[in-house]
C-alpha cells in the first residue's frame, strides 16, 4: 500500500465513523441512564435516514433543503424516542430488565413494518448533498467533499455532548443518575422526565447518524438490526456509558473496516486472503478480543448492580406426568391433523427445543444470551453439509450435528463465560454474527446467501407424519433432559453463581467452568433442533443464524415468561403459530406480532405463563 | 405542643417475603431532633426508607406537613420538603462536590431556611477546600458531610438521618454532632438512625427505641438515660 491509499482509507474510515458514534452514543446515553438495551435504536437510525429522503423530496434539493431536511429528520425521530419512552417504556420500567428487551424488540418490529408501509420495500438511493458534492483532491487522490465534512461533525457532535454532560444541570443528572438513579429519584429529581429527555437525545443522535448518511448509503429495511448490531459493538468496545470511549470504538471499528475494502485480496506465504470479505466480521473480532484483554470495553469501568436483586422465584419440578401426558397428546394430533398442521408442529416443536435452551442458559445459568442462533444455525448447517458434501447418511449427519454445535460452543462459550451480564450478551451476538459472515460469504462450502437444498431425511422418514414424531421424540427428549439437568447438583450450582457468584465460589463450585459445561450443553441442544429444523425444510439459508433469529428466540422465551420452565415451550408454539397465521394473512406481519407482544408486555409483564399463574393465584384467593 | 410535622401510623414494610417493619408509629414535631434508636437489623433503615418511599409500605398511613405521603414515589415526597441522607452515603463518585450539591438543588420552599453553596461550605469547611474534587476521591467523613449538604440543597424542612456517625473518626463525630445542633438552630426538624447512643443523647430532644420491627419505647431522652434497664435491653451489644 502507497501512502497515498492509506490516507485515503484513514479518511474513509473517519467518514464512516462519524455515524456509528452518533448512533452508538445515544445508545450509550439511554443505557446508562435508563439501563434499558434498547434493540429500537437501530430502527430509529433507519427511521433518521429514510425520514431525511422525504423530507429532502419535499423541501428541494438546495443546500438548505438538504439541511433542514437532516435536521428535521433528526428532530423528529427525537419526537418517536418520546412516543416510545412514554407510550411502552415508561409502563414497564419496574418490570425484569429482561422484559424491557422484549419490549424494544416488539418496537422494533413495529418500526420495520411503519416503514415497509410508508416507504416500500424498495432501496431508496438518497441524493448527494447541494454544493458538497465535488470532490477533493488529496495526494493526488478524490476524496468527496462531504466525507470531509463528516469527518469533522464527530468531533464536534463529541465536544458538544461533553459541553452538554459536563457544564449543564441536564448533564450532572444524567451522571448522576447513571450512577444511581434511586437517590437522583430521593433528592427530588422526576426520573420519568430525565429519562424522556435523555431518550429524546439519545434519539435525536440515532436520527442524525441516520440522516447524514444520506448521500452515502441507501434507505432500506435491513438497516435496523444491521446498526444495532454496529452500535453494540462500538458502545461495548468503548465501554458501556462512556461517550469517549464511544468515539473511539467508532473511529478504530470505521478504519479497520475501510482498511479490509482497501486492502482487497492479498497472497501471503502462497495463501490468499480475501479482507474485503473480512469486513462483515472485523468489528467483531476487534470487539471480542477487546473483551477479553478488557472486560468493560476500552474506557468503561464494571457496571453498578442498579437494582436490589430481587429474589428469582422457585422454579418448580416439572411434573413427571403433565409432561408425559401433553407428549402423549402431542403423538396423537397427526391422526386427527392435515399435512400443514403436521409441518407446522413440527417447526414449533424445533423452536421449543430452541427456545428451551436459550431458557436455560438466560434464566437458570443467568448468562443472557443474543447470539443464540449461531448454534440452531451451526447445527442446521452442519446436518446439510455432513449430508451433501462428506455425503454421509442422514441419520449420522442427525446425530453428528449437534456435536459439532456443541464444539463450536466450546469455543466460544470459552471466551463468552469470562463476561457478565451485558457485555456477555454482546460478545453471543458477536459470535453469532461472525458466524453468519462465514456462512454467508463462503460460497463454495454453505451456498453463501443461497444457502444448502436438498437436505432431506431418508425414505423411513420422508413422510410428514413420520418426521413430525421423529422431532417430536428427539426435541421432547431434549427438552425433559434439560429440565431434568436443572434439578441436578449440576443445575443448583448453576442457579446458586447466579444469584451469588462470589458465595458459590466460596463454596467450592468452579463456577465457569460448570458456566462454561452448560455453554455447551445448551449449544449441542440448539444444534439438535437446528438439525431437525433443516431436515423437515429440505434447505437451509443463512437466516436460520442470523441476529433475527436469535431475536425470534429471545422473544419465544421472554413472551412464555422466564421464570417458569413451561414458558419458553409456550412462548415457541403461540409465537410460531402467531407468526405463520397472520404471515398467511397480510404483509404486515411484523407490525401485527409487534403489537401483540407490546399488549402483552404491558399486561402481563411477567410473561404469559407467569402471568396466567397470577391470574389463576388472585382468583383462588377470591374464592377462598 | 407544637404540631406533628411528619406522623407516621402503624407502619408496615417487607423486603421481597422478609416482614421487617411490623407497624411502627412515631411523630416529629417541627424544629425538634428525634433519635430512632435500635441495633442492628431492628428495622431503623427501612423504616427511613419505607417514609421515603424507597422500600413501598404494605400498609399504614405516613403523613408529612399536611399531606398523606405513603403511596407517592419518592421524589415528590422529596419535593414536599423531607430530605434523605442514605446511610451508606450514595455520593455521585463520579461528580465534583459542586456537581454532587448541584443535584440535590430544589427551588426554595416558604418558612423554611434556604440554603446555597456558601452557606453549605460555612456549615461544612472541609468541603469548601474541595469544590471540584469528584466524589470519590474523598474521605468517608468528608463523603458523610457531603451527602447532608447534598441533601439541604433541596431545602428540606425535615431530614431523615441514616447513622451519620457510622464508621467515622471521633473528632469527625463531635463536628457531625455540631452540624445537626446546628441544622435544629437553623429550624430544621431531624430523624436520626442511630447505634451510638452517647452520640444520641448529644444532639436528640426525644428518642424512640426500635427492636424486630417494632417501637417499644418513646420519650425523651431524659427518661431514656434515667432508664438502665431499658437501655440495658434493647440497646447494649
Amino acid at each position: 500500500m502507497t501512502l497515498a491509499s492509506i490516507l485515503i482509507q484513514l479518511l474513509n474510515g473517519l467518514a464512516a465513523a462519524a455515524s456509528l458514534f452518533l448512533v452508538s452514543a445515544g445508545l450509550s446515553l439511554i443505557f446508562g441512564v435508563t439501563r434499558i438495551v434498547n434493540f429500537a435504536h437501530g430502527s430509529l437510525y433507519m427511521l433518521g435516514l429514510y425520514g431525511a429522503y422525504s423530507l429532502i423530496q419535499f423541501f428541494g434539493r438546495t443546500p438548505l433543503g438538504f439541511w433542514g431536511a437532516v435536521v428535521l429528520a433528526a428532530l423528529a425521530v427525537g419526537l418517536v424516542g418520546i412516543l416510545i419512552e412514554v407510550l411502552v417504556l415508561r409502563r414497564i420500567y419496574r418490570a425484569p430488565e429482561l422484559f424491557q428487551l422484549l419490549a424494544t424488540f416488539a418496537v422494533v418490529l413495529v418500526i420495520k413494518d411503519i416503514a415497509l408501509f410508508t416507504w416500500g420495500a424498495e432501496d431508496l438511493v438518497g441524493p448527494r448533498a447541494p454544493g458538497l458534492s465535488m470532490a477533493v483532491e488529496i495526494m493526488g487522490r478524490r476524496i468527496p467533499a462531504y466525507d470531509l465534512l463528516l469527518i469533522a461533525i464527530g468531533p464536534v457532535v463529541l465536544g458538544l455532548l461533553w459541553l452538554l454532560l459536563t457544564r449543564t444541570r441536564w448533564g450532572a443528572l444524567v451522571r448522576a443518575a447513571t450512577q444511581d438513579r434511586e437517590m437522583v429519584g430521593a433528592l427530588g429529581v422526576d426520573q420519568a422526565k430525565l429519562f424522556t429527555s435523555v431518550f429524546f437525545v439519545g434519539s435525536v443522535l440515532a436520527g442524525l447518524g441516520g440522516a447524514l448518511q444520506i448521500p452515502r448509503e441507501p434507505a432500506n429495511l435491513e438497516l435496523d438490526l444491521a446498526v444495532i448490531a454496529d452500535a453494540f459493538v462500538v458502545t461495548v468496545v468503548g465501554g458501556l456509558g462512556s461517550i469517549g470511549g464511544a468515539f473511539l470504538a467508532a473511529i478504530i471499528i470505521g478504519v479497520a473496516k475501510a482498511f479490509c475494502i482497501g486492502i482487497g485480496t492479498v497472497t501471503w506465504f502462497g495463501v490468499e486472503i480475501s479482507f474485503s470479505k473480512l469486513t462483515l466480521v472485523v468489528e467483531f473480532l476487534i470487539m471480542a478480543l477487546v473483551l477479553v484483554v478488557r472486560p468493560y470495553g476500552l474506557l468503561g469501568k464494571p457496571q453498578a448492580a442498579q437494582r436490589a436483586a430481587e429474589p428469582a422465584p422457585r422454579l418448580q419440578v416439572p411434573s413427571w406426568t403433565f409432561a408425559l401426558v401433553w407428549l402423549a397428546l402431542l403423538a396423537l394430533v397427526p391422526l386427527a391433523a392435515d399435512r400443514y398442521t403436521t409441518i407446522l408442529l413440527t417447526d414449533i416443536v424445533c423452536f421449543a427445543l430452541f427456545a428451551v435452551s436459550l431458557h436455560f442458559i438466560m434464566g437458570p445459568a443467568g448468562m443472557v444470551s443474543f447470539g443464540h442462533a449461531a448454534y440452531f444455525g451451526i447445527g442446521a448447517y452442519a446436518a446439510g453439509l455432513l449430508l451433501k458434501r462428506f455425503g454421509l447418511p442422514m441419520e449420522a449427519a442427525l446425530l453428528l450435528a449437534p456435536a459439532i454445535a456443541g464444539l463450536f460452543a466450546i469455543v466460544y462459550g470459552w471466551f463468552c463465560v469470562r463476561l457478565s451480564g451485558v457485555y456477555l450478551a454482546m460478545l453471543t451476538l458477536a459470535f453469532a454474527q461472525i458466524s453468519w459472515s462465514v456462512v454467508f460469504q463462503w460460497d463454495s462450502v454453505t451456498g453463501g446467501s443461497n444457502g444448502v437444498f436438498g437436505v432431506w431425511p431418508s425414505a423411513w422418514l420422508a413422510d410428514k407424519t413420520a418426521y413430525y414424531y421423529l422431532a417430536l421424540v428427539l426435541c421432547g427428549a431434549g427438552i425433559l433432559f434439560l429440565w431434568r439437568v436443572l434439578f441436578s447438583p449440576f443445575g443448583y450450582a448453576l442457579r446458586a453463581g447466579r444469584d451469588s457468584p462470589l458465595r458459590a465460589e466460596a463454596i467450592g463450585i468452579d463456577l465457569r467452568g460448570f458456566q462454561w459445561a452448560a455453554f455447551v450443553l445448551v449449544g449441542a441442544l440448539a444444534g439438535l433442533a437446528g438439525a431437525v429444523y433443516a431436515f423437515s425444510k429440505g434447505s437451509i439459508s443463512p437466516s436460520s443464524i442470523s441476529i433475527a433469529q436469535s431475536t425470534d428466540g429471545l422473544i419465544m422465551v421472554l413472551l412464555g415468561g422466564v421464570e417458569t420452565l413451561t414458558g419458553p415451550v409456550v412462548g415457541a408454539a403461540i409465537f410460531t403459530w402467531l407468526r405463520d397465521a397472520v404471515a398467511r394473512n397480510t404483509e404486515f406481519w411484523r407490525a401485527v406480532m409487534g403489537g401483540v407482544i407490546l399488549l402483552i408486555v404491558l399486561l402481563f409483564p411477567q410473561g404469559l405463563v407467569g402471568g396466567l399463574k397470577a391470574l389463576v393465584a388472585r382468583w383462588r384467593e377470591q374464592r377462598a | 405542643m407544637a404540631a406533628a410535622m411528619l406522623q407516621v401510623n402503624d407502619l408496615h414494610a417487607f423486603y421481597g417475603r422478609a416482614h421487617i417493619l411490623h407497624g411502627i408509629s412515631l411523630e416529629v414535631r417541627t424544629g425538634e431532633v428525634v433519635a430512632l434508636l435500635g441495633r442492628n437489623g431492628a428495622g431503623k433503615s427501612t423504616a427511613m426508607k419505607a417514609i421515603m418511599g424507597l422500600v413501598p409500605p404494605a400498609r399504614g398511613e405516613v403523613s408529612f406537613a399536611g399531606q398523606r405521603i405513603e403511596r407517592l414515589p419518592p421524589y415528590r415526597i422529596a419535593r414536599l420538603g423531607l430530605g434523605y441522607v442514605p446511610e451508606e452515603r450514595r455520593i455521585f463518585t463520579e461528580l465534583s462536590v459542586m456537581e454532587n450539591l448541584e443535584v440535590g438543588r430544589q427551588a426554595a420552599r416558604a418558612g423554611v431556611p434556604v440554603w446555597t453553596e456558601e452557606k453549605l461550605f460555612k456549615l461544612f469547611p472541609n468541603l469548601a477546600r474541595m469544590r471540584e474534587r469528584p466524589g470519590g476521591r474523598m474521605s468517608g467523613g468528608e463523603q458523610q458531610m457531603l451527602t447532608i449538604a447534598r441533601t439541604l440543597m433541596g431545602n428540606p424542612s425535615c431530614v431523615l438521618l441514616d447513622e451519620p456517625s457510622e464508621g467515622l473518626a471521633p473528632i469527625i463525630v463531635e463536628e457531625m454532632g455540631n452540624s445537626i445542633r446546628a441544622l435544629k438552630g437553623e429550624g430544621v426538624s431531624v430523624i436520626l438512625c442511630e447505634q451510638n447512643l452517647h452520640f444520641a443523647l448529644g444532639v436528640a430532644d426525644r428518642a424512640y427505641i426500635i427492636e424486630k420491627g417494632q417501637i417499644r419505647f418513646g420519650g425523651s431522652m431524659a427518661e431514656l438515660a434515667a432508664n438502665d434497664s431499658l437501655r440495658e435491653q434493647y440497646l447494649s451489644v
